[in-house]
Formats: C-alpha cells, sequence, structure tokens
C-alpha cells in the first residue's frame, strides 16, 4: 500500500513549512546561537561586550518575531529546494512544482514576508509580486516517499558565495584555505556567526550545489565519515580563528559550525563551492507518502 | 563590564556626529531616511545631472533597509538593516552633499571611510537579522519618494530607542 501525495498535501505542507522557517528558527540553530553567547561570555576577549550583544540582541529578535508573528529578517530569501521524489512515490510528478509554487507564494503573501524576486536578473528587475519562482532541484531516490528539504536564502550571505576550481593535488590544505579566504572575504556582510556549507567534488555547479545541500544538514550533527567530520572541524577552527566575530564586529565566535558534502570528480579537478547561511539558517524539512 | 548605552536624537548636527567614538552603543530616537540600492542610484543619477534631490540631506542619517510588508495595524513589517558595501559606490557624493549617518550591517571601502572622516560624519552598525526586533522601534513611516520600487522606496521613518553600535568615526576608528 502506498499513500497518494495529493496537490493539495504539497502545497498544504510547503505554506506550513515555510511560514515556519520564516518566524521561527530551528532548535539545532538556536541551541548553536546560545552555546556561541556562552562562548563569547567566557572568551575574555576585549571584545567580549560587543559579540555578546550582538548575540542577545538575536535572542531578542527570535523572540520579538515568535511574538509578533512576523519574520525574524526582512530578507525573507529566496526559496531552495530539494526535492527528492521516490521512483516509487505515488505522485503525479507534473504536480511537484505547481503545488511548491503556489504554497510559496501563499505563505509569503499571508506572512508578511518581503517579495524579494525580480523577473529578469539584468533587464527592468521587474518584482514577482509573489517571490516566485523558486529555486528547485529534483533528485530520484529509492522508496516511496516524497521529501522536500527547503531553506529561506537570504542575498546578504548569498552574495558572499563562492567557487574555488583546485588543483587535484591541493590537498586539504588546499581546501581549508580556499574555505578560509571566502569566509574572510566576506567579513560582516553575511551577518557572522555563520554557517559554511561546503561542496567538494563533482563540476563546478555540483560543487556549489552540494554546498547548499550541505546546509540542510542539522547544525550540530556530526559527519559520518569520520574523515570529513575532522575537515569539518579543522575548516570551523581556522574560520573563528579569524575573529570576524558575532555581526562582524569581533569575536570568538565567526562560524556555528561548517558542513561538508563531497562527491566523486575529473581527475584533473578538486572542485570547492561554499555557500555561506546567515545566523538565521531558516530550514525546514517535509517527507510525504509515510504511512 | 558595565556597558553605557547613551541616547540620540535624530537628525544631528555635524558636531554632535562627528563627536561619536566607534564602539559606542547608541539608542537614536527622531526621524531619518529609508533607502538602499534603487535609492542610492538614484540619487547619483539626479546629482549627476545637477538636479534637486526628494529630500534636503543636511543633518540627516539614511537606514539601509528595505521592510517586509506590515501586518494589520502594525506600522510596519520586519526592518533590519541590509548589507552597506552594495551602497559603497554611491555613498561619498551623498556624504558631500550634507548627510552625516548611515545605518546598516557590515564593512565599507576606504573610500566610504575617507568621506566619513572628510565630513565628519558617522557609521552605525544595526543588529544584522533583527527585523522583527526593529519593528518595534518604529513609531511611524511615510514614503518620500520612489514608490515604483516598493520596498527599495524613499521613506521616512520615526523611531524610538533604536539600538546600534557606532562603527565608524569621524577619527578615522573602525570597529569593523
Amino acid at each position: 500500500m502506498k499513500k497518494k501525495i495529493g496537490f493539495g498535501d504539497i502545497e498544504q505542507s510547503v505554506y506550513n513549512a515555510v511560514l515556519k522557517a520564516g518566524v521561527i528558527l530551528p532548535e539545532d540553530v538556536k541551541a548553536a546561537l546560545q552555546k556561541a553567547y556562552m562562548d563569547e561570555a567566557s572568551s575574555g576577549s576585549a571584545r567580549e561586550s560587543r559579540s555578546t550583544s550582538v548575540i542577545s540582541k538575536i535572542l531578542e529578535n527570535l523572540d520579538a518575531a515568535e511574538k509578533m508573528r512576523i519574520p525574524m529578517c526582512q530578507d525573507t530569501g529566496m526559496v531552495i529546494i530539494f526535492a527528492d521524489i521516490g521512483t516509487e512515490a505515488s505522485v503525479n510528478l507534473s504536480d511537484i512544482d505547481n503545488a511548491v509554487n503556489t504554497g510559496i507564494a501563499a505563505a509569503f503573501s499571508d506572512g508578511y514576508f518581503r517579495k524579494s524576486v525580480v523577473s529578469d536578473p539584468l533587464f527592468g528587475r521587474e518584482n514577482t509580486g509573489n517571490n516566485l519562482p523558486a529555486v528547485i532541484y529534483h533528485q530520484l531516490v529509492p522508496g516511496n516517499l516524497l521529501t522536500l528539504q527547503l531553506m529561506l536564502k537570504g542575498f546578504g550571505s548569498e552574495n558572499c558565495s563562492g567557487l574555488v576550481m583546485l588543483n587535484p593535488t591541493a590537498g586539504i590544505q588546499g581546501v581549508i584555505s580556499a574555505v578560509t579566504g571566502i569566509v574572510a572575504e566576506a567579513g560582516g556582510k553575511p551577518c557572522p556567526p555563520i554557517i559554511a556549507g561546503v561542496g567538494i567534488g563533482g563540476t563546478a555547479d555540483r560543487a556549489m550545489q552540494l554546498s547548499k545541500r550541505a546546509l540542510l544538514r542539522d547544525v550540530l550533527d556530526r559527519h559520518p565519515d569520520s574523515r570529513y567530520a575532522e575537515l569539518e572541524e579543522q575548516i570551523l577552527l581556522q574560520l573563528n580563528g579569524l575573529h570576524i566575530g558575532p555581526g562582524g564586529l569581533g569575536g570568538v565566535t565567526t562560524a556555528m559550525a561548517v558542513k561538508v558534502e563531497a562527491e566523486s570528480t575529473h581527475i584533473a579537478g578538486l572542485p570547492v563551492g561554499v555557500s555561506i547561511s546567515c545566523w538565521a539558517d531558516r530550514k525546514q524539512k517535509i517527507v510525504l507518502g509515510e504511512e | 563590564m558595565e556597558r553605557s548605552v547613551r541616547s540620540l536624537s535624530l537628525p544631528m548636527s555635524r558636531k554632535i556626529a562627528a563627536d561619536l567614538c566607534a564602539g559606542d552603543e547608541i539608542l537614536l530616537s527622531g526621524t531619518m531616511l529609508v533607502g538602499r540600492d534603487q535609492v542610492h542610484e538614484q540619487f547619483h543619477k539626479i546629482i549627476k545631472a545637477g538636479k534637486v534631490l526628494p529630500v534636503p540631506l543636511e543633518g540627516e542619517t539614511i537606514f539601509y533597509m528595505g521592510p517586509a510588508p506590515a501586518p494589520e495595524g502594525a506600522v510596519i513589517g520586519s526592518c533590519g538593516p541590509t548589507t552597506s558595501s552594495r551602497m559603497d559606490p554611491f555613498t561619498p557624493e551623498l556624504l558631500d552633499a550634507g548627510l552625516v549617518g548611515m545605518i546598516g550591517k557590515g564593512p565599507r571601502s576606504s573610500a566610504v571611510q575617507e568621506a566619513v572622516i572628510r565630513n565628519g560624519a558617522v557609521y552605525f552598525y544595526a543588529f544584522g537579522g533583527c527585523g522583527a526586533l526593529y519593528a518595534q522601534k518604529v513609531t511611524s513611516i511615510v514614503c518620500l519618494a520612489f514608490q515604483e520600487f516598493g520596498p527599495e522606496a524613499l521613506y521616512r521613518i520615526t523611531i524610538k530607542d533604536f539600538p546600534v553600535i557606532a562603527a565608524m568615526d569621524s577619527r578615522g576608528v573602525s570597529i569593523l
């Protein structure tokens, strides 16, 4: 028995998820912010009062958003959706994007989210008025579920993305330097403390996509491959050594986490894509088709 | 360490702006302009054409922000700062035209810093991402020009106890 996934199921769940994402920060990110506050307060740094000020304002802001039911940040972003479609899922494929887009538009209207998408990037830059289209990545997976992972991606941080096509022999140090360079260049622009998503391998475009998918992981989780878990820790140490700090005003927490996703690549290359999330790592996961 | 937070009224004189020190935590009250990318491009075109700006800049502070829509019964929606560096290419000429304060997030160019020093101006850091918090500090909003740009129009807002940190001062000190 498979459960039929209808247009309305997708639309309603995306609507709920987008509304929630914009207003309420996931628990893992909140916990990471609280840890960052403690780290700053006990750092003994001369800049401690400013870095704790920044994080306490962020926590105050989260309370205000929940209380007033308005977005925590006025940049409610472009919506990015990773649609993992089970090959056995009982869903009309032509429904998926339409239902996703309908749900997003309704949530942006009802939630008093800012409509930030323009129809043409260069000519006219006319606002579409409903924050559509979303960026949707489809992937076929085994099983009968439809999993939609979404994030609201603000552009203060998105503008700090980067891609470095390293030589294949650049090794671990090359990867660490590439990521650190991109985060150093970003400085206080992407609203630190950030979460760095790193995609390694594939092609240039694939590495960037992996870096986005990496941002969907639980901030507090550990990479299942111990080599990559260690790499994540090494990069995090380097990033926090930059002392960009909360809000870019200095401090020991430039990044709350580094998440790496790796994939096969070509003998001649070592692509490294970096996507930065601001502290407002607004993500939600929807699983449809469960019994 | 005890933090002292001082209050400041907007608009402000050049003398008051020039006396602020990077690192000062400040609560702003009064009125200020709101504008971001489109307003800056339009201002640049107007100045270049030798025409008159829709509002005189003398003594004004501008907040780099594009608000989310206001819920029913509210003054404004979520309204935190946007990244200031995108305004950098247009900023020196606005400071030279009388602007004394800017509010945003993130670092500024050296050309902006030089113009801040030259004009005795100040750049304030507003808490990035804190749009809901700032919505509570705005008591009125009116559109002054460029309504066609929606959230990117030129607004004037009235604020009360709006928290910022002086980030770049007229002596060339920066905490960024």
